[in-house]
């Protein structure tokens, strides 16, 4: 996949920076105004879909590539069940066990920011890994079938029975 | 009166549409559009369940702003905010769901060479 | 407890980080074969554990707000079937996903699965388990497509397509429920429900809503038409899952729940739950008959064989109404649950003799399969253990779950159902004898010349459940039964009773230091007398 014309690329130079700090704004006063980490997670990846369609497969590649989508996404996964786990230990299932502060202050309300990040990280890399996969399949097909499919969520992989 | 039931209504319809294109249409494209639609119509209804009526004004959005912690008037002035959590619960779900069926849709693309689901019968009996 | 949910997950997104790292794909298998190892061992823990019901209160919101885990004796039992038979698939697949490329994947996902599958059945409130049904069900449909032929693309979409429907019924059921009571807790609305004395007319259509979804991820007739497409497609290891756990915990254990601890039993939902079970054991069983594809006709006794664990509760359900004494409708109910241990042994095992079998000639189609027993002699032996029990040959478990349910149709007056389970009963026989003597029998055809026996570790769990398949007719003595399935039958019979118990009982959890909050570890008000 070849990018876009230079007047996108110019736009998404600029523009694509302000998406991304929208979105993490979005994740990071979740607990405060309506958002919170599924929202602001599909702005960033957004902004990630925004920048492989500007400049191109090759880019991106080299940038943000499809592997590390894919373990960040699992590592975003892995950081709410640790929040849970944190809270099991300490209290019951998921408890806030941090300080409340006030309402309506960023540093409020326990457990739900960092709850909040871990989501938006996955949400964000893992909507980005299944438009890689799914947009680039027919690429990595024709590529002779080099490598396999692993995205997170597109089909199965290569391969039948024998 | 029945103008109040006009939302109800059009969640209803989009129920409809949406079971008739999953029903009643060959592409497996517009089957999965009619399954969004489905899942459009299902989060209509959803968040329509919330709707409160306070009685005395209009009703506002559960957002607790800043210093204002447990006050009374929110509660009883606000929509339900449990069918809202809901509605993302089930955005997300059919989010995954959507991303599941469109790789399959391209996959059985370039296995069978036509996404008209009337070709596709290898399984039968 | 949450930890039944939460070791899967874990595993889940662990083996999708450590994927890329491990080569081959034996020790790929030892993460997701230790976290099924270990749910199982909390499963069975929870089982030894204390004998009522014990409810989690997540984030430690109480009652009615809160969220809340429920483990009562339904539960546990699924709980144990689900670790039981996922442990042995895994060590199933070991080496049978030595075809396809990409064992991260597989795991992956089949741990997400589990997770869903635990979620399921641990769930406290109706949008819980509708949160959970969905993430085990689109790992399913990920999992049927997992070899991506053409065959297996169709039946994923149309298992998804149909699925989908499915979630969008129950999601406008819980929606007008909430409309109706205000509350998702499933002990709260029989409160309420009780309360107004009995459901009212949304509710019935939220209930007829309920009925259909649950009953096509149940594969009950008319909603079996995914069934027999998405069985046999699927890894044989992901079709003993399908076929043995998910349309049980997902389907039946779903429908059990809304029926009878939300809804109450009435006639009504009994009658529809009769029909529903004996249309599909009939319907099954003569499909089954005519089938030439192993799987597929595997796939068509699983709906038929659930349809005598639907037929069965619906009857304790109208017994129960109709006022026929208690013994006769705990019998009912411990027919059907015991079916249901039963049939996850046996179909999970014939599942994963089809793998082999499918390993070792790569075909599944009967008339191409021949002398199988000679070359073969493990899983030659398993298949015909397995057959005998789903026919219902004594002293196998099959013939006692089975002798139950028609004893408790006849003695609750159902003279027509019981002669019709037992037809049934026999046409089984004879489909699986065709089975045997076409696949066992006979001089090997050119595809079955070659076969030899296949690796350990499919033979270790092919072995496994064929003990288990004798061992479990041991659960009629009563000191095992009283163990393992009485508190589930109890919790059936009590039906909205139970919702009292669920609102008495408090948080359940570690060490816990609420101000003013009632001491931990001390659950009030939780083992019953026996009935």
């Amino acid at each position: 996949m070849h990018g876009m014309s230079l007047i996108v690329k110019n736009i998404t130079r600029l523009v694509a920076g302000f998406i991304a700090i929208f979105g993490v704004y979005i994740v990071l006063y979740g607990h405060v105004s309506p958002g919170g980490g599924f929202a602001g997670g599909v702005i960033l990846a957004g902004a990630l879909v925004l920048i492989v369609l500007a400049f191109g497969e090759e880019y991106s590649r080299k940038v943000f590539p499809h592997d590390v989508a894919k373990t960040s996404d699992a590592l975003g996964a892995l950081g709410f069940l640790l929040v849970a786990i944190f809270g099991y230990m300490v209290g019951g299932f998921f408890v806030n066990f941090l300080p409340r502060g006030q309402v309506g202050n960023l540093f409020s309300a326990g457990t739900i920011p960092i709850s909040n990040l871990a989501i938006g990280i996955k949400v964000g890399t893992g909507l980005f890994g299944v438009f890689l996969t799914l947009a680039l399949f027919r690429r990595q097909r024709d590529r002779a079938g080099a490598g396999s499919l692993n995205g997170p969520k597109g089909g199965g992989p290569h391969g039948g029975e024998t | 009166m029945t103008f109040s039931m006009l939302p109800y209504l059009m969640a209803f319809l989009l129920l409809v549409v949406g079971l008739y294109a999953v029903v009643a249409k060959r592409n497996v494209i517009k089957v999965i559009v009619g399954l969004a639609i489905l899942d459009y119509g299902v989060n209509l209804l959803l968040v329509l369940v919330g709707y409160r009526r306070s009685g005395t004004s209009a009703p506002v959005a559960p957002i607790l702003t800043g210093g204002m912690a447990n006050e009374p008037g929110l509660v009883a002035q606000s929509v339900d905010p449990l069918p809202q959590a809901l509605v993302l619960t089930s955005i997300v779900i059919s989010l995954s769901l959507t991303a599941l069926v469109v790789a399959l849709a391209i996959r059985l693309y370039e296995k069978y060479g036509t996404f008209d689901t009337e070709r596709m019968r290898n399984l039968r009996g | 407890m949450p930890l039944m949910v939460a070791i899967p997950l874990a595993g889940g997104f662990l083996i999708s980080i450590l994927g890329g790292l491990t080569g081959s794909r034996r020790p790929a298998a030892i993460l997701p074969i230790a976290m099924a190892a270990a749910v199982l061992v909390l499963a069975v823990a929870m089982l030894a554990g204390s004998g009522g019901t014990t409810v989690l209160w997540i984030g430690g919101w109480k009652f009615p707000i809160g969220i809340s885990l429920l483990a009562d004796g339904l539960s546990r039992l699924m709980l144990v079937i689900i670790a039981g038979i996922s442990l042995l698939a895994l060590l199933f697949s070991m080496d049978y996903m030595r075809q396809y490329t990409s064992p991260a994947l597989y795991y992956g996902l089949f741990m997400l699965m589990l997770a869903g599958m635990n979620g399921v059945v641990l769930a406290g409130d109706l949008f819980n388990i509708f949160v959970f049904i969905e993430i085990a069900g689109i790992s399913s449909y990920a999992l049927v497509a997992f070899g991506t032929e053409a065959d297996e693309l169709e039946a994923s979409l149309k298992y998804l397509v149909l699925g989908t429907i499915a979630s969008t019924f129950l999601l406008v059921g819980i929606a007008i429920v909430y409309n109706v009571t205000g509350q998702l807790n499933w002990a709260k609305i029989a409160q309420v429900i009780q309360a107004a004395g009995g459901p009212s007319r949304p509710l019935y259509v939220a209930a007829a809503l309920f009925l259909m979804g649950f009953g096509l991820k149940a594969a009950m007739v008319p909603f079996h038409a995914w069934l027999p497409d998405a069985h046999p497609s699927a890894p044989a290891p992901i079709s003993a899952m399908l076929s043995g756990v998910l349309i049980k915990a997902c389907g039946v254990y779903a429908l059990a729940r809304v029926v009878f601890s939300v809804f109450g039993a009435s006639e009504v939902f009994g009658w529809i739950l009769i029909a529903l079970g004996a249309s599909s054991m009939v319907v099954g069983v003569f499909l089954a008959v005519g089938q030439w594809d192993f799987k597929r006709l595997l796939a068509y006794h699983s709906i038929s064989q659930m349809g005598y664990v639907v037929l069965a509760l619906g009857a304790a359900a109208v017994m129960q109404v109709r006022g026929v004494s208690e013994a006769v409708v705990a019998l009912a109910i411990f027919g059907g649950l015991f079916h249901l241990f039963n049939h996850a042994i046996f179909k999970s095992l014939l599942f994963l003799c089809s793998g082999s079998i499918e390993y070792a000639t790569g075909t599944r189609q009967l008339k191409s399969l021949g002398g199988l027993g000679r070359k073969m002699p493990i899983t030659g032996a398993c298949l015909r253990i397995a057959s005998l029990s789903i026919s219902g040959v004594p002293p196998l478990n099959g013939f006692w779950s089975k002798l139950i349910i028609v004893l408790a149709l006849v003695l609750g007056g159902f003279y027509v159902l019981a002669a019709v389970t037992a037809i049934v009963s026999f046409v089984t026989l004879l489909s699986f004898a065709k089975v045997q003597r076409y696949v066992l029998g006979g001089e090997p055809t050119e595809a079955a010349a070659q076969a030899r026996e296949v690796p350990a570790g499919m033979c270790l769990a092919s072995i496994v459940l064929a003990v288990l398949c004798f061992a479990s007719s041991l659960l009629i003595l009563p000191a095992v039964k009283g163990r393992l399935l009485d508190p589930a039958v109890r919790v059936i019979q009590t039906g909205v009773g139970s919702a009292e118990q669920v609102s008495e009982t408090t948080a359940v959890t570690g060490r816990s230091e609420r101000p003013g909050g009632e001491h931990p570890l001390s659950p009030t008000g939780l083992v019953r007398e026996s009935p």
